[in-house]
Order: structure tokens, then C-alpha cells, then sequence
């Protein structure tokens, strides 16, 4: 267990987990301000990859590709919050989950009917399909070195807009307590438009970004949604610093489950049981993440009604 | 969770002027959707490419050939198996790419006394203890993998690192890998099945620094796995493979990355066989100069075995024993060449050493390089009592 082997898989777990932030993000935002259970969200992340995946293959031309898939998530989001979502604000949880499940069906419909069952193979950018000498003797791929800049980078944007901004400050109040927002006169039909579009923004740049190293394929939204959820859940409902700092704790977890627990399983126990409960383990480690930090701040992390 | 819909297309090609007692049908159950679809899609073009040749016809009788998809779903599989047996009465039956899928179905197959000549999958139940006389298979699942271990130490690796998603056919992949090959093994990684970001287990084998990778990643996983370890860096550390993920679907899929991996089959397009040569010919003038990959070789060779068979009998079906011992004793040229089958129904037959390259025209396909075993036969036929 080397030097170089520890700091690859922490780039590893910094990678996943800062694209799971920019999909929890925009749950965070919708559920804490709202008070809305947007299972869709999920659907807005495969409509990302899937857009980006064709504009790629058609035109060459990548970053084209993620604006485009950016903007028309966008647009799709804003048509979707017009229809439906906004007609939810006031229902109680159960009907926004059937609502936004069946959301979810129609898109996996809409999506095998457009671009067929078979999944997309979205390629690497020719510029960045090599390696990078990190330092000598970790080459790492340069497609995830832009994938971490590029979610860092949408952080402190983020961290920007929320803390910075007057719409930001709105988004905030509504976050710490919708209803006195409401008496103070601060539209919220508005503010909640402006958020569900953000959030779908951030889901499918997530998409776009993950669809090279991912599979574009139908069901890949519900399938982000789950560790999305267990993100939100960590960091507190409505915060994007929680959501920030959970999403890399759970990218970093799950990463150390999967490289270090086998092999230490294997030093341990004996080869046929280690291979049997190695993966098994790593794969609930975000689980019992989620079950220790809800067992000692039942809130969350960073609690955004505190 | 969400594969709710059944698309059924059933084709009725030729029509059932019965002369004869029993009207030959044939079920075939299609993977075109669901997680073996790429693979469904290879199996059914092999199947038209047959129907062409034969005309509509099996062993010169009228035949109906009945084609649906089941989605991959070992349950819609069983569902569709319970129509074409109670309503279709078929003859024979074949189709499903995945194991679960065979094992699901056979029972009923076995029960009515229908020929399940399997198109694909040979799992290890029916190789051994749960072997019927009703099923045919093309290969083992492990023989691959017993090859691609001869092969590794052949080549002199001492220490290699496995990888396999963790469910049973993965470790049945890497035991299989494990009886021939003679060095050590580095590590033995089960991935999550279904994974795409192969992040974790790239940095765990750049530190294992092995002499070589075996992985036995199927579709989709496979895929994204040899991106991500080319991306990473790391090609110059060998890939051996079973022929599953490594073949003509994921070498067009991944393209330059995959020059160079060492992987093991039963058959290969460019076997200078007479069968075989006319049989590529044929597949690659009707789908556009594509080559066939093992799925759509061993579903031609499916409908030639049964075309074959009802031949030997004269068409008379009904006799359900003189038809097992026609299938068991074939007369049709394989485009694998000689083989013959164990007692279990397995075939005794040859397994090859193939590396992806380049053909004439520069496109990247898998190569001929050898034999690795000769009239090689399964390690489960010894648990085969009946």
C-alpha cells in the first residue's frame, strides 16, 4: 500500500464524489426549498448524458456538446416545472413521489423510443483520451483531472451564487423558513422556477460529464439517484455546503471500500470467505456512513433549518 | 424494476402445408432488449442468415420458425417458453444469451421432451449433476476460461491479477481460469455487476503491477473497462480474456484500445474451414462487411444441427428418441469443424488462442493465432449420471 496507490484512489473518490455533488445539489435545493421529492432528478441526469452523447458523436466537438445538453435539460426542466412539478408544491410527499415516479417511467419510454434500448457509448474527447504524468510513476487520466477542476470549479460558483447574490440570498431564506420569506414578500414562484432550472442545469452537466466514463443507458438516473439521496441525506436537506461536504465524503468512502477493504479482508480472513464479504462490504460502506452520521446529528451534517 | 413491457414480435416465416404428422416449429427467444441486447441482436442475425440459407426449411420439410424477444428477464423467458410449448407445440427450442435465462427455462423444455439446443450459454448445472438428454450445448462456460489459463502460462505470466463481477457466473469464469493456469495469483478483484467506473480497481492493479490481466467482464462492463485501464495508462500490461469480452461487439465498441488482447473461443471467422469460410462470407455480404462474433455463428450452427437432424429422421419429428439420436450423432459440416459430444451433450471439441488486430482493410478484428486446446471436454461431465 504505497504512497502513489493512496493518493490515485483519493483522486478517485474527489472525481465521484464532486459529480455526485452537482447532482445533489440540485436536489438539495428543490426538496429543502420547496419541500418537493423530485425522484425525476434523476431522469434530468440521463437526458444530460444522453444529449451530450449524441451531439459528441455528430459534431466532434465536446464542449458544444455539454453547453447544448446543458441548455436543452434546461429548457425540458423548465417545460416540466410549468406542468407538473408546480402543481405539486402544495401536495403532501406520497403524491409528489407517484407524480415524479411516473415522471420517471415516461422518460425511460422517451428515451427508448428516441434513441433506442441498446446503451450509447459516449467516447473521451481525442484530446484528453491519454494519460497525464500526475508525478512520475502515476500516470492518470486526463479526462478525470477536467472532471475534478471542472466540479470544483462549479462549486465555488455555486458557493458564489448562493452566498453572494441577492437571488442567492432569496434561495437561502426560503431554505431557512419558506413561510417567513412568504410574509417578507419574496416571490417564490419565482425563486422556486429559478432553482428546479439550476438544479436540472446541474444534473446535466453531471450527465454530459459522466457519460464518458459511464454507460449512457436507460436507467442510469435512477441508478445516480440512490447515493444522491444517501448525499442529501448526510448533509442535511437544503444545504449546499452539506451536500458539498457529504458528496466527497461518500465519493472518498465509497472509493476506499471498493481499493482498501478486500485487500485488508484478505490479510484477516481466510481468501474464499475475504472474496465473498470484501465486495459485499464496500458496497454498503456509504450505507453505514449515512446509518453513523444520522445516528449522531439525526439532521444531517449541516442542517439548513437549524 | 422498470421493464414492464413485453414487445413481442413473432415472425412466421414458410408456411405449414403439413403433409406429416407434426408440424415442425422452432421457438426462438430473443435478447433484443434488455442487458444482453447487443448480443441478442448478433444471435438473431445469425438465426436470419440460417432461415435464408434453409429456405424456410428444415431438413427439406415446411417449418415455421418462431421468433420473440423476452427482454433478458429469466421470468418473461419462462412465460414465453409456456406459450410456445402449450400453445405453439413447438419442435425445438433455442435462443436465450445468458445462463439464467437457461436455467429458468430448461425444466419445462426437458419436461415436454423438447430439444433445447442452446445458442449460447453452457451453464455448469446442466454440464453436470442437472445434465438432460433434451439439452445441447455449444460449449462450457469455464472451457474458455481454461483456455485463456493454458494460454497465460504458455506465455509465461507468473503473477495475474483477475477481475469478474461478483455473481455466480463471475466466479465460475475465474475458477475456470484457475484449473490450468499453473502461477500465481496476484489478486483476485470481484467488481460490483453493472459497473461502469472501474477508477478503484485500475489504481489496485497499477500497484499489483501483475504480469498480465485476466478479466471476464461481459457487454457494457467489459466495454468501459478496457477505456478506462488504456486511459490510465496502463497498456502495456497484457489483457487476456475469455472470448465473451473480447468479442466482435466490444472490439468495435472500444476500438484501438483493444489491439493487442489475447482472448479464447471455440470458433473463430477466420477458421479456414469450408463451412465456416462460406458461412462468413454469407453473414458479412448481408449485414454490410460486419464479421460475425461466436453469438451469431453458434445461432446458424443452432438451425443447421436441427436442419440436419430432421433430415436423418425423414421428417418424422414425433419419434422424439430416433430425434435425439440424430442430434446427438451430427451429420452437418460445423462451422467449428469436428466435434463430437460428451455424454452430458456437451461438445468435445477444440478451443483457440485469438488476438484482436487488423485485417486487410484496417479495421480492427479478432485474428487467428492458434489452437490452445485440442478436443478439449468440460470439467463437470464426470457428475453426469443418468
Amino acid at each position: 500500500m504505497d504512497f502513489i496507490f493512496v493518493f490515485e484512489q483519493v483522486l478517485n473518490g474527489l472525481g465521484y464524489g464532486l459529480m455526485l455533488f452537482l447532482i445533489a445539489a440540485g436536489l438539495t435545493l428543490v426538496f429543502g426549498i420547496m419541500d418537493t421529492m423530485n425522484l425525476a432528478h434523476g431522469s434530468l441526469y440521463m437526458a444530460g448524458a444522453y444529449i451530450a452523447a449524441r451531439v459528441h458523436e455528430s459534431s466532434g466537438s465536446f464542449a458544444g456538446a455539454v453547453l447544448l445538453a446543458v441548455l436543452l435539460t434546461v429548457v425540458v426542466a423548465v417545460v416540466l416545472e410549468a406542468l407538473i412539478i408546480r402543481h405539486l408544491y402544495r401536495r403532501d410527499h406520497l403524491v409528489q413521489v407517484l407524480a415524479t415516479f411516473g415522471i420517471i417511467l415516461i422518460a425511460d419510454d422517451a428515451v427508448k423510443a428516441i434513441w433506442g434500448v441498446a446503451p450509447l457509448l459516449a467516447s473521451t474527447p481525442a484530446a484528453l483520451a491519454g494519460p497525464i504524468e500526475v508525478f512520475p510513476g502515476l500516470p492518470y487520466p486526463a479526462y478525470r483531472l477536467l472532471l475534478i477542476a471542472a466540479g470544483l470549479l462549479v462549486a465555488l460558483g455555486l458557493y458564489a451564487l448562493v452566498h453572494g447574490t441577492r437571488i442567492g440570498m432569496l434561495v437561502r431564506a426560503g431554505a431557512s423558513n419558506r413561510q417567513m420569506a412568504e410574509f417578507m414578500g419574496v416571490r417564490v414562484g419565482a425563486v422556486f422556477a429559478f432553482v428546479f432550472a439550476l438544479g436540472a442545469a446541474l444534473a446535466a452537466l453531471a450527465g454530459a460529464m459522466m457519460a464518458p466514463i459511464s454507460a449512457v443507458q436507460i436507467g442510469m438516473g435512477e441508478a445516480i439517484l440512490i447515493p444522491a439521496l444517501v448525499v442529501i441525506v448526510i448533509g442535511g436537506i437544503g444545504s449546499i455546503r452539506g451536500a458539498f461536504v457529504a458528496a466527497l465524503l461518500v465519493g472518498l468512502v465509497d472509493t476506499a471500500g471498493r481499493a482498501f477493504l478486500p485487500p485488508a479482508l484478505r490479510a484477516v480472513l481466510p481468501p474464499a470467505l475475504a472474496a465473498e464479504l470484501g465486495p459485499a462490504l464496500a458496497g454498503i460502506a456509504m450505507y453505514v456512513l449515512m446509518a453513523a452520521v444520522l445516528a449522531l446529528k439525526p439532521a444531517g451534517l449541516f442542517p439548513a433549518r437549524a | 424494476m422498470l421493464q414492464m413491457k413485453k414487445v413481442a414480435l413473432a415472425l412466421v416465416l414458410g408456411s405449414a402445408l403439413a403433409a406429416h404428422a407434426e408440424d415442425i416449429k422452432v421457438g426462438i427467444a430473443l435478447d433484443i432488449s434488455g442487458p444482453f441486447s447487443a448480443l441478442g441482436a448478433e444471435a438473431r442475425d445469425g438465426f436470419d442468415l440460417a432461415i435464408d440459407k434453409l429456405g424456410g426449411k428444415l431438413g427439406g420439410q415446411p417449418a415455421e420458425f418462431l421468433k420473440t424477444d423476452f427482454g433478458g428477464s429469466p421470468e418473461q423467458a419462462n412465460q414465453l417458453v409456456a406459450r410456445y410449448l402449450q400453445r405453439e407445440k413447438i419442435t425445438f427450442f433455442t435462443g436465450p444469451i445468458g445462463s439464467n435465462a437457461a436455467l429458468a427455462v430448461g425444466p419445462a423444455l426437458f419436461a415436454a421432451k423438447v430439444p433445447y439446443l442452446s445458442s449460447n450459454p453452457g451453464p455448469s448445472a446442466y454440464a453436470g449433476e442437472k445434465c438432460s438428454p433434451w439439452f445441447f450445448a455449444q460449449y462450457q462456460n469455464d472451457t474458455y476460461d481454461e483456455a485463456a489459463g493454458k494460454v497465460a502460462n504458455e506465455k509465461g505470466y507468473r503473477n495475474v491479477v483477475l477481475i469478474a463481477p461478483n455473481y455466480p457466473a463471475g466466479k465460475d469464469h475465474l475458477n475456470g481460469f484457475k484449473r490450468l493456469y499453473s502461477g500465481a495469483v496476484k489478486d483476485e478483484i470481484y467488481t460490483r455487476l453493472g459497473q461502469t467506473d472501474y477508477a478503484a480497481e485500475i489504481a489496485q492493479i497499477r500497484s499489483a503491477q501483475p504480469d498480465a490481466v485476466f478479466f471476464f467482464l461481459p457487454g457494457g462492463m467489459g466495454i468501459n473497462f478496457v477505456k478506462q485501464f488504456v486511459g490510465g495508462g496502463l497498456k502495456d500490461i497484457p489483457l487476456i480474456a475469455p472470448g465473451f469480452s473480447a468479442d466482435e461487439d466490444v472490439i468495435q465498441a472500444v476500438g484501438e484500445p483493444m489491439l493487442g488482447v489475447l482472448n479464447t473461443a471455440h470458433w473463430t471467422h477466420d477458421l479456414d474451414i469450408p463451412a465456416n469460410v462460406e458461412f462468413v462470407a454469407a453473414f458479412r455480404n448481408k449485414y454490410d462487411g460486419r464479421y460475425p462474433s461466436v453469438y451469431a455463428a453458434m445461432a446458424y450452427d443452432s438451425l443447421m444441427a436441427m436442419d440436419a437432424a430432421v433430415r436423418d429422421v425423414a421428417g418424422k419429428v414425433e419419434d422424439r428418441e430416433a430425434l435425439l439420436q440424430a442430434l446427438r450423432k451430427p451429420s452437418f459440416k460445423s462451422v467449428r469443424g469436428d466435434f463430437k459430444y460428451g455424454v452430458n451433450n456437451f461438445p468435445v471439441q477444440n478451443y483457440y488462442l485469438r488476438e484482436v488486430g487488423k485485417d486487410a482493410q484496417g479495421r480492427l478484428t479478432n485474428k487467428l493465432i492458434g489452437t490452445t486446446l485440442e478436443q478439449h471436454q468440460d470439467a463437470y461431465v464426470g457428475a453426469c449420471k443418468r
